[in-house]
């Protein structure tokens, strides 16, 4: 299964104006983590915040709302998120840790919690998971080249930058430039190049834009735990949902973009095998199921 | 319970099937008989012991029910070291002491198992920087994991390992949970660490995606990010290897994992 198992897949969005306003796409991953602040589920959570430097993120512990909102909104570049998961535990002494994460953030902190080696006490601290799906991330200076030499933009007027419908977006007070995704062919980093996984099929419960119409993202809840988050959430009035799209540019374009993901790593990673470099996932010719995220 | 550890650790052959009813309750009675476990204590600082004895709530069941500690220092009032089905062996060997060089071979004579337990006896830890010159003997200088001397079966590294790996690791031993103790037993090869294997074998080989495992695993605080990349420290770095190991793209246990998720 290329989107990994899940209990259900919805189009979703917050219904909190300001949350609509500021987040990415449905504003799930804010409007999740506050809720479940506000409900104790989770006593702080640990999110892509804003550093000294504009677009460029700083995992950062939020323990109140405000902060999870100043948070809301991709930055397309590193925010090494779990470097701060044994701070939350530590420092901020949270017991029921929330985090967002990237898919390769959670394959980290899913081996963390099945084989919590040399971290003591840190993986039975976390309440609650958001993945994000995730084609590709970027270093900061690449992200410096799409905004100024490829968008000719100033990077402090940038208020949104966004990747859909084949392009790269970037959003000013009065401007609204793109260019082909093609264009940042090159500059993504390399180890995405055998990441299986787009939909952060580990996680508890994953969201991502592609197949929701603007303003809505697509919502698929996989543990047992996610579950019964997302549908308080649902139940309370934070979170409203409507029917997957199951068409063309809903469920269809998913599996399509997930597949074709994994098709495109899968050639890279027996590629490297052959020249006899290390990749941890098995050969095509290793697994039974040639797509599975193994 | 030896032979059931052995055959789940692939050490030996699968047993024949058994004919009789007689000869099932006799396995059955055999393997009801408590493994017995000794430790061991070379040159470690008694925390992998310590994080042990953290497992509060399973150590009872676990020392009267589960297991003998037949051999250990404060922990079995004997002398002469006897035959053990499992032997934990905290703390790397001086090749400068006799007495532990002896220790460690009586160990794997009369252990089934040897279990490199913690990151000194299973990569050399901070002990890989003794240079000898210092009190009580100044002789002692050469430190080694104890997989450079004699053969390992199971290694688990951490400075010290947490108190739930060791929790997980006796609950699969017990239930010969073999492909949960597969990456530890794949680790016993990994004697050499260090934290600049991030960037070895991380970083340099095209692989890392700077999701900050490593930075947050470190006991030591010797990892930090800079611009998504690992970035070591190498005077804080004690040799420990934890970072390497919890790295997601160091090796990728895919199926335990959605088997624990319950995916
Ligand atoms: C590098 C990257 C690539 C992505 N690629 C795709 C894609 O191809 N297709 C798709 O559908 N979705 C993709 N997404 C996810 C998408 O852009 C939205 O983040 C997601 O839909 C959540 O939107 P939201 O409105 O629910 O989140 P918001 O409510 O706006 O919150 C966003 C959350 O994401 C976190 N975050 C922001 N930047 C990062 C980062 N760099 N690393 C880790 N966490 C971060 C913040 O902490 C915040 O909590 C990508 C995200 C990232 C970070
Ligand atoms: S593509 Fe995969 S490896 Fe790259 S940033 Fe996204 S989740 Fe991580
Ligand atoms: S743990 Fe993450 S950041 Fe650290 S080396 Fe591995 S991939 Fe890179
Ligand atoms: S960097 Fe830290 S985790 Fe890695 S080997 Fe050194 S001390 Fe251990």
């Amino acid at each position: 299964m290329v989107l990994g198992t899940y209990k259900q897949i919805v189009q979703a969005r917050a219904t909190d104006k300001q949350i609509q306003k500021i987040s990415q796409d449905g504003g799930i991953a804010t409007g999740l983590l506050c809720f479940a602040l506000d409900e104790k589920l989770i006593d702080g959570a640990v999110v892509a915040g804003p550093s000294d430097e504009m677009w460029k993120p700083e995992p950062t512990v939020a323990l109140t709302s405000d902060e999870i909102l100043a948070a809301a909104g991709t930055k397309y570049t590193l925010s090494p998120n779990m470097w701060m998961l044994k701070e939350a535990v530590r420092q901020y002494g949270l017991e029921k840790a929330g985090i967002v994460t990237i898919p390769c953030q959670t394959m980290g902190l899913r081996k963390m919690q099945s084989y919590p080696i040399g971290v003591r006490f840190v993986a039975d601290k976390v309440a609650l998971d958001i993945g994000i799906f995730c084609t590709e991330n970027f270093p900061f200076e690449s992200l410096k080249t799409f905004i100024s030499a490829k968008a000719g933009v100033d990077f402090e007027l940038v208020e949104k930058m966004d990747i859909g419908k084949g392009k790269f977006w970037v959003h000013t007070a009065d401007d609204l430039i793109s260019f082909p995704i093609k264009e940042t062919h090159g500059y993504e980093q390399n180890g995405c190049k055998v990441c299986l996984d787009l939909v952060s099929e580990l996680s508890d419960v994953s969201t991502g834009s592609i197949g929701a119409p603007d303003g809505w993202s697509t919502v698929m809840t996989r543990t047992e735990s996610g579950e019964t988050i997302f549908s308080k959430a649902v139940d309370a009035g934070v979170i409203e949902t409507t029917a997957i799209n199951e068409g063309k540019f809903g469920l269809e374009m998913l599996t399509k973009l997930a597949t074709s993901k994994k098709e495109k790593a899968m050639k890279e990673i027996d590629r490297r095998k052959e020249l006899g470099l290390p990749v941890p996932y098995k050969a095509s010719n290793e697994k039974e199921d040639p797509l599975a995220n193994v | 319970m030896l032979a059931r550890i052995k055959e789940f650790l692939g050490m030996e052959a699968k047993p024949k099937e058994v004919a009789s009813e007689q000869e099932v309750e006799k396995v059955a009675e055999e393997e009801k008989a408590k493994p017995r476990i000794g430790y061991v204590h070379l040159s470690g600082c008694t925390g992998d012991v310590m994080s042990l004895s953290e497992n509060y709530d399973i150590l009872a069941p676990l020392l009267t029910e589960m297991v003998d500690i037949v051999y250990g220092q404060t922990l079995a009032d004997v002398w002469e070291m006897p035959e053990m089905d499992l032997v934990l062996i905290e703390g790397s060997v001086c090749l400068q002491d006799d007495h532990s060089m002896h220790e460690l071979m009586e160990a794997r004579e009369k252990a089934g198992l040897v279990v490199a337990f913690g990151s000194c006896a299973a990569t050399g830890c901070f002990t890989r920087y003794s240079r000898g010159g210092q009190q009580a003997n100044p002789n002692h200088e050469s430190f080694v994991p104890i997989g450079d001397l004699i053969k390992v079966d199971l290694a688990m590294p951490g400075c010290p390992p947490s108190p739930e790996i060791i929790a997980k690791t006796v609950v699969a031993v017990i239930n010969g949970d073999m492909d949960y103790l597969q990456p530890m037993m794949d680790l016993v090869g990994y004697t050499e660490a260090c934290g600049c294997d991030l960037q070895l074998k991380v970083v340099n080989q095209a692989l890392c995606i700077g999701c900050g495992t490593c930075a947050m695993s470190c006991p030591t605080r010797a990892v930090g990010m800079t611009n998504g990349r690992p970035e070591v420290n190498s005077d804080r770095c004690v040799k420990c290897g934890v970072c390497y190991i919890q790295c997601p793209r160091s090796w990728w246990p895919a199926e335990r994992i959605k088997q624990d998720l319950g995916l």
